[in-house]
Formats: structure tokens, C-alpha cells, sequence
């Protein structure tokens, strides 16, 4: 093992130009992908905030009494789905009318607004199909004259998030075989720069195991340095757009290091890919 | 020890390079390949250490079936046998120890062991003085010796050489030769293909002559039926 290490790190020093290249091409490999990452976690959390405003009002007959009403609000809150539920009177109602459309608040009048349970769901449950399955059962309630959740609202919002997220995955596959490729042509010429070296191990009873072991090692602490220089310049970006753009969130330490990951990944499965080829080749 | 069945080679491009050759090596034997340029003398020895595989025939080598065989019995192969060339193929950038002991590096040896065996193989080829030189600075029959102990250094049943002087001088010629009779009179088998026809007739060695892919001559064969003749 020590001697693979050692076998490893000459290779950098044998080759400094092309290891500092492969590097790079890692890193702007990861920062591509790494920008885009930045972008879709930063459209998902606006997503989230947004998503956690998703209500459904239920308009209540005028007629209805407290204490159906009340009634009629424990049974909704005991659903599994739902997080809290707030009941809003035909005064509550004007208040918010009026702030909220504030050059229309003469036309408002009390008594035109009826009562409503506004019904807030819990996180994992926001999605279309569960927003309207809630309000169908909502609206079987006696006393429940209308219900309103903001249908084509929740399916937009849920039709972006998927094809950022489609987005993300495929430039993300894209970029990963980009920098495999990278990787495994700099292994090549790594492997044919030393094909002399090669041949003697292969005569003297090296495996082929052992053979590959340095290039795997190099290919290892490529992936990661160029995942560590990604994240650097990924950082930078998120904070020059953070000062001159809007309020970038940046990766958090476990996605951070889910990066690095990445970028060994890479690298690794760059080098065995060529590797095993090259050394056949060359005995 | 080394035993060649119907042995057959053909290269996808230049045709048959052997064809139905069979014979055998013993424990401990030296032999010489001859034989002119392009006979199969190389393919022989090529075949020995498994770099290439028969067409048709089985070779056997220390137990090892060339049918069938895998890369990895290949590698464990090779750490018992030794194998020198003519253009020695050493690395530039490595001192004679370093040349030596990467054969042993690379298969796995334990550190501490490495060293005493290094210098107990180069006091043996004669080269104790040189260890920190680099090859480029030594003479070609000094680097044959480099090859030759780093062909030693696993300890092998057999040494393998395609042509060990083909680059020497006489001198240097009548002193690797030397190196290989002792290292077999210390019971290493020897298995070397020479165009030095003056070196094989001074030696009385079995000898094996080759000629457009065919065994055409075995020395052991005509000691074995000599006897017969004789009344």
C-alpha cells in the first residue's frame, strides 16, 4: 500500500502539467454541475417557503353555530395531514381584504365577507393530489358552503420543481461523464508514459491489481481535489451573487462534502474504467 | 519442469511461427536455442513465461497449464522464473539497487528484506560497487548483470534469456555467459536463445536448434541414440 501511495504521488510529479489539467477539468466539470446544484436548491427552498403558504379556506355558512363550527375544527385538525386550522370571522376577513387591497378598502363593507376555517397541511403533504383530496373531504362537511386551494397554483409550482430537479440530474449525469472521460484520457497517457515501467512489473509477477492500484489512488486524489476547487469557486459564486444579485443560499456541510464525494467518485471510476484497459494493452 | 506439447503459434499477421513443436526442459538443465533470425527462438521463450499463449498445444510450466490460464496465475507464474533480454530493459531513472529491488517491490516483499537480498544478488552478478549508479552510466555487460539480478531476485527455477549478448562484446560476452553457468551449477535451470554459435559449440550444453517454426535438431536426442549405434 505504501508503495502505491508513493507510486501515486510520483505520478504527479512525473506529470505535473497533465495532473494539474485533469484537476481542473475535474473542478470545472463539478462547478458546472455544482452552479446548477446552487440553483435548484436555491429555487426548491423559495419553493418550500412558497409551498408552506399552501392553505385551503373552506367558506362556512352563515347560518352555522359556534360550536359546530368548533366541533367541525377538531375533527379537521385531528386529520394526519393537517397542521393547524384557524378559524377566520367574517371581521378577521374584512381586516385582511382591507390590508391586503388596501386601495379597495371602501368597497368592503362588514357582513360581505362570510367566515371561513383556513386549513394549513403538513410538510409532505403539500402536493396537488393531497391539497385537493383534503379539500374534496372538507367539503363534504354540512356546514362547509365552498372550498378554495389555490388548485393550478400548486400544480405549477410542482411542474417548475420537477423540471428543475429532471434539469439538475441530467446536466449532472452529462458533466459526471464529461469529467470521466477527462480522467480516463489522462490515465491513458499516464499509463503509456509508463508503459515501460508496466511491462517489467507485469514480468516480474506483478498483478495487475497491484499495477492499477497507484493510478486508482491518483485518480482518487485528483477526484477530490478537484471536487475541493469546485466547491471553492461554487462558494465564490454563490457569494459574489449573494452581494451584487439576490440572497444565495450556499450547500450545507453534509452536501458539501457530498461534493467531494462526488468527486472521487469520479475520479476512481474515471481511472478504473481506462486502467484495466490500458494495462491489457500493454502486456 | 518446462514441457512443450504439439505446440503450435500463429500470429494473426505474419502466419505460423511454430508449428507442432514439442519438448522438454528438466530440473536444473541448461539448453541452448538456436537457430537463424526469425526461426521462433523468441516465440519459445515467449511461450515459457506465458506473454504469449499457443495457438494450438498445451504448454506446461512448473505446474501451470497454458490452457485455460488466468492473468493472475500468470503473475504468481512469473515470480518463479527469471527473465532476461538483449536490450536488458532497465529503468533510466532508477539506481542499479532501485532497478533490483522494484522486482521484489512490486511483489509484494516486506521492506526489511529487501535490502540484504539486494546486495547479497548484486555482490553475486559482481556489481556491489555500482549500486547507486544509474544503468546509462554503466557498461552493456554491467547492465546485463543488473537485468540478470533482477531476474534472480525471486529466487527462480528457471532463467529465461532471449539473447543476453546480442549487444556485448566478446569480453563482456565470455563474462554474462559465465554468470549464467554458475547461476546454473547453483541449480537454476537455463533456457537461452543465442546466434553466438562459437559460444554454444565451446560449451558442451544440450542444444536446440530451431528452424522455420520445427525442432531440427535436439543434442539430447542424438546422446540418447548414440549409444545405440555404437556395436
Amino acid at each position: 500500500m505504501k508503495l502505491a501511495v508513493r507510486e501515486a504521488l510520483l505520478g504527479f510529479k512525473r506529470a505535473p502539467v497533465l495532473s494539474v489539467l485533469s484537476i481542473t477539468t475535474i473542478a470545472f466539470s463539478l462547478f458546472a454541475f455544482g452552479l446548477f446544484s446552487l440553483v435548484a436548491l436555491n429555487i426548491r427552498n423559495t419553493l418550500r417557503s412558497v409551498e408552506s403558504r399552501v392553505e385551503i379556506r373552506a367558506f362556512i355558512a352563515d347560518s352555522t353555530s359556534p360550536e359546530s363550527i368548533a366541533l367541525a375544527m377538531g375533527d379537521v385538525g385531528a386529520y394526519k395531514e393537517v397542521a393547524r386550522v384557524e378559524y377566520v370571522s367574517p371581521e378577521q376577513a374584512l381586516e385582511r381584504a382591507r390590508k391586503e387591497l388596501g386601495e379597495f378598502k371602501d368597497v368592503f363593507e362588514a357582513g360581505f365577507l362570510p367566515a371561513s376555517i383556513d386549513i394549513r397541511l403538513r410538510d409532505g403533504y403539500r402536493d396537488p393530489a393531497t391539497v385537493k383530496q383534503i379539500a374534496e373531504r372538507v367539503k363534504q362537511l354540512a356546514m362547509v358552503e365552498d372550498v378554495r386551494f389555490g388548485e393550478e397554483w400548486v400544480q405549477k409550482l410542482y411542474s417548475i420543481r420537477n423540471v428543475a430537479t429532471a434539469a439538475g440530474i441530467i446536466l449532472g449525469l452529462a458533466f459526471a461523464a464529461v469529467s470521466i472521460i477527462v480522467i480516463g484520457a489522462t490515465i491513458r497517457m499516464a499509463v503509456m508514459a509508463r508503459s515501460r515501467e508496466i511491462s517489467i512489473m507485469r514480468l516480474v509477477g506483478a498483478t495487475d491489481g497491484f499495477i492499477q492500484r497507484p493510478f486508482l489512488i491518483e485518480g482518487f486524489v485528483k477526484g477530490v481535489l478537484g471536487g475541493a476547487m469546485a466547491l471553492l469557486l461554487t462558494w465564490l459564486a454563490a457569494t459574489l451573487i449573494s452581494r451584487y444579485f439576490i440572497r444565495t443560499e450556499f450547500f450545507d456541510l453534509r452536501l458539501a462534502m457530498l461534493g467531494l464525494l462526488g468527486g472521487a467518485v469520479i475520479g476512481v471510476v474515471g481511472s478504473a474504467v481506462s486502467v484495466g484497459r490500458q494495462i491489457r494493452r500493454v502486456l | 519442469m518446462i514441457r512443450f506439447a504439439s505446440v503450435t503459434k500463429e500470429y494473426p499477421r505474419t502466419g505460423v511461427a511454430l508449428n507442432d513443436v514439442s519438448f522438454a526442459v528438466n530440473k536444473g538443465e541448461f539448453i541452448f536455442l538456436t537457430g537463424p533470425s526469425g526461426a521462433g527462438k523468441s516465440t519459445i521463450l515467449k511461450l515459457i513465461y506465458f506473454d504469449e499463449l499457443p495457438t494450438k498445444g498445451d504448454v506446461w510450466v512448473s505446474g501451470t497449464r497454458s490452457k485455460g490460464v488466468t492473468r493472475k496465475e500468470i503473475s504468481l507464474l512469473r515470480r518463479k522464473l527469471g527473465v532476461v533480454f538483449q536490450d536488458f530493459r532497465l529503468l533510466e531513472d532508477r539506481t542499479v539497487e532501485q532497478n533490483v529491488s522494484f522486482a521484489l517491490d512490486v511483489i509484494g516483499t516486506p521492506h526489511e528484506k529487501i535490502h540484504p537480498k539486494v546486495s547479497r544478488l548484486l555482490t553475486q552478478v559482481g556489481l556491489s560497487s555500482k549500486s547507486t549508479n544509474y544503468p546509462r552510466e554503466l557498461s552493456g555487460g554491467e547492465q546485463q548483470r543488473v537485468a540478470i539480478a533482477r531476474a534472480l531476485a525471486n529466487d527462480p527455477f528457471v532463467l529465461v534469456a532471449d539473447e543476453p549478448t546480442g549487444n556485448l562484446d566478446e569480453r563482456a560476452t565470455r563474462g554474462v555467459f559465465q554468470l549464467l553457468r554458475d547461476i546454473n551449477a547453483a541449480g537454476t535451470a537455463v533456457v537461452m536463445a543465442t546466434h553466438n554459435l562459437e559460444l554454444v559449440k565451446r560449451a558442451d550444453l544440450r542444444v536446440l536448434e530451431i528452424n522455420r517454426g520445427a525442432v531440427v535438431f535436439d543434442s539430447a536426442d542424438e546422446k540418447r541414440r548414440a549409444p545405440e549405434m555404437t556395436p
